[in-house]
């Protein structure tokens, strides 16, 4: 086992801030008073969550009143396409959204085509793209929602959200976003943007697991997706998680602090290193778009290899990544978004995904480029498709 | 998911790497459709087999499963060999992830695609004769995978 122990796996969870857990404390074992009831403890609790509100409120430009907390980006998912398609059924069952979506998009999608609703799911070009014009031709009478990632989780494709949002106000459709791995990578005004809802997750941005939030424009109509209390003024029932919540908007907060020096770092580590492989290591394909890209995503194809093991031998020498394979996905087919972007599936099972976040140094992609080229290469001579290559 | 330790000791140092480059029997099973391709070689003196070397594209379970495959081949005669089955290298492996058994399906089917190749060679059966492998369709493999979940 290696004595390295390099994390590359932004997209998958980040840690928690110390600054983070420290404002969460508190409210586990010193103010676990109920938000719902009366009394001081009480009260103490339903503050911070209104403050908490407030900021996440302040940060992406909305009401603080348009601010819904969750138990995480799933969820924000579900409730935004699931409540808007029940609360707007009457008016028409077409939703549009696209091929890549995360599965918690993707899959709620497709759980309402089973319940009679007619779903889009718009292609995307080889860097995993969707154009305004697409969309607009897609729309029809009885359009009632769109649902377009912000950034896409494997390949960092960023999407054009402002001119996607631009049509959707003008038709008067709904438009929601899942800004899951967007959120604390890219300055994100809702009003600006035109955006209806945005789903967003706490873990992905330094803050914790199990807490998220959906942005509901005012005057947009969901049907509940928890039935139960009166928290989050009747929409939202279940008594609420204020470590989390608090945690929620103390992660966002410094995220918007730090955004330019952030994203600075991210982005030269990302250039240097997709740089860097695409020097050193031939029949590499880098996947998603060279600029429109998650400042911190470097997502490869390396022919003749499969993903799970070059994953289990970045592993041993203590570097943590991820790959599209099949293997990894638990199901039989590589990831569904290398495939939309129209890659082979014997490429698509040969991806790794590196995703840099604030710990991560220069060194690290020193260490990284020592021993990627070096593993690679070893899968490859054990491998009877570059055997074939190699023979031509 | 967790891989036996057995498992990734094959997987990190797996025996019999290679081709064997005046082989009496090849057989390569899978698909890169699939993500796994086993490629395997055989060296077969009076019906015993001597020696036995893989190439394989595939997951940690399918680089290990190939290299005890080999392992388990060698010093064994071709009907013996062909006894072997896919629990069997699962089993020496200290078991296999439920997701992962078709790997050792794909070691079994490797063992008998090589050594049909044999038999094509020596004239014991036809060229289009008993291909007891899954002729290197994903479904085939799939579905040993799920009979194994029922």
């Amino acid at each position: 086992m290696s004595t390295r122990n390099i994390y590359l796996d932004h997209a998958a969870t980040t840690p928690v801030k110390p600054e983070v857990l420290e404002a969460m404390l508190p409210w586990f074992t010193e103010n676990y008073g109920n938000p719902s009831t009366v009394y001081s403890i009480g009260r103490t609790s339903k503050k911070a969550i209104e403050e908490a509100r407030e900021t996440v409120a302040r940060i992406i430009g909305a009401e603080p009143r348009e601010i819904f907390f969750t138990g995480s980006g799933t969820e924000a998912d579900n409730w935004a396409i699931k409540g808007a398609a029940y609360a707007n059924m009457k008016k028409g069952k077409h939703i549009i959204t696209t091929s890549i979506e995360h599965h918690a998009v993707l899959h709620t999608c497709q759980y309402l085509e089973s319940e009679g609703f007619e779903v889009t799911y718009l292609p995307v070009d080889e860097y995993g793209l969707v154009t305004p014009e697409q969309v607009e031709a897609a729309i029809r009478p009885d359009t009632i929602l769109i649902s377009i990632m912000f950034a896409n989780n494997e390949i960092g494709t960023i999407q054009p959200i402002a001119e996607i949002g631009k049509i959707a106000r003008e038709k008067g459709i709904c438009f929601h976003t899942d800004a899951v791995q967007a959120m604390g990578n890219i300055r994100i005004n809702v009003s600006e943007l035109n955006v209806d809802m945005l789903s967003m997750s706490a873990h992905k941005f330094y803050g914790p697991k199990g807490v998220g939030a959906l942005y509901i424009r005012k005057g947009v109509k969901l049907t509940s997706f928890m039935h139960g209390g009166a928290q989050e003024r009747g929409r939202r029932a279940s008594t609420e998680n204020v470590p989390g919540i608090v945690g929620l908007a103390k992660a966002l907060e410094l995220a918007d602090k730090n955004m330019d020096e952030y994203n600075k770092k991210l982005t030269a580590l990302r250039d240097r290193t997709i740089a860097e492989i695409e020097k050193k290591i031939p029949f590499v394909r880098l996947n998603g778009h060279r600029e429109k890209r998650l400042p911190g995503n470097v997502n490869f194809s390396f022919e003749f290899i499969e993903g799970e093991s070059l994953l289990l031998m970045l592993d041993l020498k203590g570097i943590a990544a991820s790959s599209g394979s099949a293997c990894t996905s638990g199901s039989l087919d590589p990831s569904h978004v290398l495939l939309a972007i129209g890659l082979p599936h014997e490429k698509a099972h040969g991806s790794l995904r590196l995703t840099f976040g604030e710990e991560n140094t220069d060194e690290d992609v020193d260490y990284l480029m020592e021993v990627l080229p070096e593993i690679v290469q070893r899968l490859r001579e054990m491998s009877p498709l570059y055997e074939e290559v190699r023979n031509r | 998911m967790m891989y036996s330790e057995k498992v990734m000791d094959h997987f990190m140092n797996p025996r019999n790497v290679g081709e064997i480059a005046d082989a009496d029997g090849v057989g390569q099973v899978g698909n890169p459709k699939c993500g796994d391709i086993m490629k395997m070689y055989l060296k077969i003196e009076n019906d015993v087999i001597t020696d036995a070397k893989f190439k394989t594209f595939g997951c940690g379970a399918a680089v290990a499963t190939s290299s005890m495959a080999t392992e388990l081949v060698k010093g064994k005669t071709i009907d013996e060999a062909l006894k072997i089955t896919n629990q069997a290298v699962a089993e020496a492996l200290d078991g296999l992830p439920p997701v992962k058994m078709h790997c050792s399906n794909l070691a079994e089917e490797a063992i008998k695609a090589a050594i049909n190749d044999y038999k094509r060679r020596k004239g014991l059966i036809g060229d289009n004769g008993d291909c007891d492998a899954c002729c290197m369709r994903c479904e085939d493999i799939h579905h040993h995978m799920n009979d194994e979940d029922e």
